[in-house]
């Protein structure tokens, strides 16, 4: 009896702590200072275990700089500086050297496998998952290492655990409440209290820490935000400082739910699978939204597909057909603290959110960019291009070419024609001259 | 090195998709710079010896120690069997690229097919023929209409190949 009633005391408690210190201030959307604590606190920690790693590890081995950098020295000169040549050289023998070079650095190493897996660390940050290149350095670091094992598992996730339960449990009756409301500013106002607060409450429950910048380019109603994908957890980001109208497929179960009960309170763009495959349906809806000035800017992601977060993969069109406004929004991840990508292949939903729950904290910038729109003469492919350069440079993300879609699926022969073009311009350019000569 | 083979064997799961264990040509197939390489199915073809659908990881590296640099301080043993990123063999590595049916000679008619890759459909017949007759001429020296794998290392004495062959891979 006594250990029941414990239980129910200490269970009790805490309870009206996570009450009073966490779900108040969200709904009011103030903050208590109590993250900025402790992501002090951790800051300083990784910042010593670093100084411990370095006096511990001997010189010549600290060169980790190049972990991002590339496991080989390539050879970046264009095609015309590797073939030796000038315009107009004939073709000879050795041509096939630099061919078979660049085709062998792209199989050790090419940038599109690269970006889906996690970003290596430059130094250690006290979790094992990331400690590829690390051994074993110092007592007083294990024992660091271990209290921070007991201080992530028993302490911080059962907290985050318990308020993820509660935000979603709370978006999914609020929004349900608010739908029975009749349609009007009332609702519109309360539709946006309930998913601020419950946004606020599940970026708790991952100890997000957020930076927003240029809060006056945020997006407006009626317009297209599009943002770089790093993983599911971008939403949630967005979502804490605005509200957005999303796009996406119908899921079943938990998702489902969720779904179903955002869109009785504002409405969302889900569509059903089969729907997705028709382009022009997809375009159609998307536009009838965006005319609607009333109704909350839509939310999309252009790459479609999650990369990790260091560098900007090409925007598919589709989303820069619609026309309207599009502002754009960069958002990086700082992987000191913890790992965002969700790399889909590896791990599934679940064990992507323990992962989440059980790394120190969510760091991350987001900004907010002047919006752009279509210009005269520019078609839907430049214009996105356009967008992409401008996101990737304002988050220091580096731009690709490639399409997301790669993991899964072939290259286009264009690529390849251009190269071949190139090539055949050095040797034919002169080629002719010298058959004319002859 | 050891550090070195570690990444490469990081490198050899990466590309494993299926996690197999082993690579098949679908695999390589899949990875984006090779694709559009002009010369990108030949050289995943010099990864599969003797017809075989799948290179492990040894196979995987021996066909990359071909780029390794060369090293200046390894003392030469004469009697160790030539290592793998030596001239000769770097040299060999290239002549097989052009040499499809392995029969130690480069034809007319290999040379234009490898032409014909690097250029696509950009180049008419009649220039490839030209350009493959001039090359063919100038290479070989014994008049079979052929180059044979010394008169390909002939023609190219005066190259670096050791600079142009050679992946150097950071610590």
């Amino acid at each position: 009896m006594e250990v029941a009633d414990l239980a129910g005391k200490i269970f009790s408690t805490w309870l009206t702590l996570v009450l009073v210190l966490i779900l108040l201030p969200s709904a009011f959307g103030v903050s208590l200072g109590i993250s900025e604590l402790y992501m002090k606190i951790l800051v300083k920690t990784l910042e010593w275990a670093t100084l411990r790693i370095e006096k511990g590890v001997p010189k010549e081995s600290a060169l980790k700089n190049s972990a991002s950098v590339g496991i080989i020295q390539r050879d970046e000169s264009p095609m015309e500086k590797g073939l030796s040549g000038l315009r107009g050289r004939d073709f000879e023998l050795s041509d096939v050297f630099y061919f078979s070079k660049k085709g062998l650095e792209a199989i050790v190493e090419d940038e599109v496998t690269q970006r889906f897996s996690s970003e290596e660390l430059v130094s250690w940050n006290l979790l094992t998952r990331t400690n590829i290149n690390f051994q074993y350095i110092s007592p007083r670091l294990t024992v660091v290492w271990v209290l921070g094992v007991i201080v992530r598992y028993c302490v911080l996730l059962p907290l985050r655990v318990t308020l993820a339960f509660i935000g979603i449990s709370l978006l999914v009756i609020g929004t349900t409440l608010v739908g029975q409301l009749s349609d009007g500013s009332l609702k519109n106002w309360l539709s946006e209290l309930v998913h601020l607060t419950c946004c606020r409450i599940c970026v708790r429950a991952l100890s997000g820490t957020i930076h927003y910048h240029n809060k006056q380019h945020r997006p407006q109603k009626g317009g297209i935000c599009v943002a770089n994908h790093t993983s599911p957890i971008d939403v949630l980001i967005l979502t804490t400082d605005g509200c957005y109208a999303m796009v996406g497929q119908v899921h079943g179960g938990l998702m489902g739910i969720i779904q179903r009960a955002m869109v009785k309170a504002c409405p969302h763009v889900w569509f059903e699978r089969s729907e997705m495959k028709d382009r022009h349906l997809v375009t159609k809806r998307l536009k009838e939204h965006i005319a609607d000035k009333k109704k909350l800017p839509i939310l999309i992601f252009p790459e479609g597909t999650c990369i990790n977060n260091t560098s900007v993969m090409m925007f598919k069109k589709g989303s820069f057909e619609i026309g309207g406004t599009i502002h754009p929004v960069a958002i990086k991840y700082n992987p000191q603290f913890g790992d965002a990508f969700w790399n889909s292949s590896k791990y599934n939903m679940v064990s992507y959110l323990l992962r989440i729950m059980t790394s120190w904290a969510i760091v991350c910038d987001v900004w907010y960019m002047p919006s752009m729109t279509r210009e005269e003469g520019e078609d839907a492919v430049q214009f996105a291009n356009r967008v992409k350069s401008a996101i990737a440079v304002q988050g220091g993300l580096t731009e690709l070419p490639w399409d997301g879609g790669l993991k899964r699926a072939k290259v286009k022969d264009t690529f390849k024609e251009e190269q071949q073009k190139n090539y055949s311009k050095m040797i034919v350019g002169n080629g002719s001259l010298n058959s004319q000569l002859n | 090195s050891e550090a070195s083979l570690v990444r490469l064997y990081r490198r050899f799961r990466d590309l494993d998709r299926n996690k197999k264990g082993y690579l098949c040509r679908t695999d390589l197939r899949q990875i984006g710079a090779l694709a559009v390489n002009p010369l990108g199915d030949r050289i995943i073809e010099s990864f599969f010896t003797d017809g075989s659908y799948s290179v492990d990881f040894s196979g995987f590296v021996r066909v990359l120690a071909h780029f390794r640099p060369v090293d200046d301080e390894e003392l030469q043993d004469p009697k160790a069997p030539e290592p793998l990123n030596s001239r000769m063999n770097k040299l060999r590595f290239a002549f097989q690229l052009y040499d499809l049916d392995r029969d130690g000679k480069i034809s007319r008619h290999e040379m234009l097919q490898v032409l014909r890759l690097m250029v696509g459909v950009q180049v008419t017949e009649e220039q490839l023929e030209s350009i493959t007759d001039r090359t063919v001429q100038e290479a070989d020296e014994d008049g079979d209409g052929a180059v044979s794998f010394l008169e390909f290392v002939k023609s190219l004495e005066k190259m670096d190949i050791e600079q142009k062959m050679s992946i150097r891979i950071l610590k």
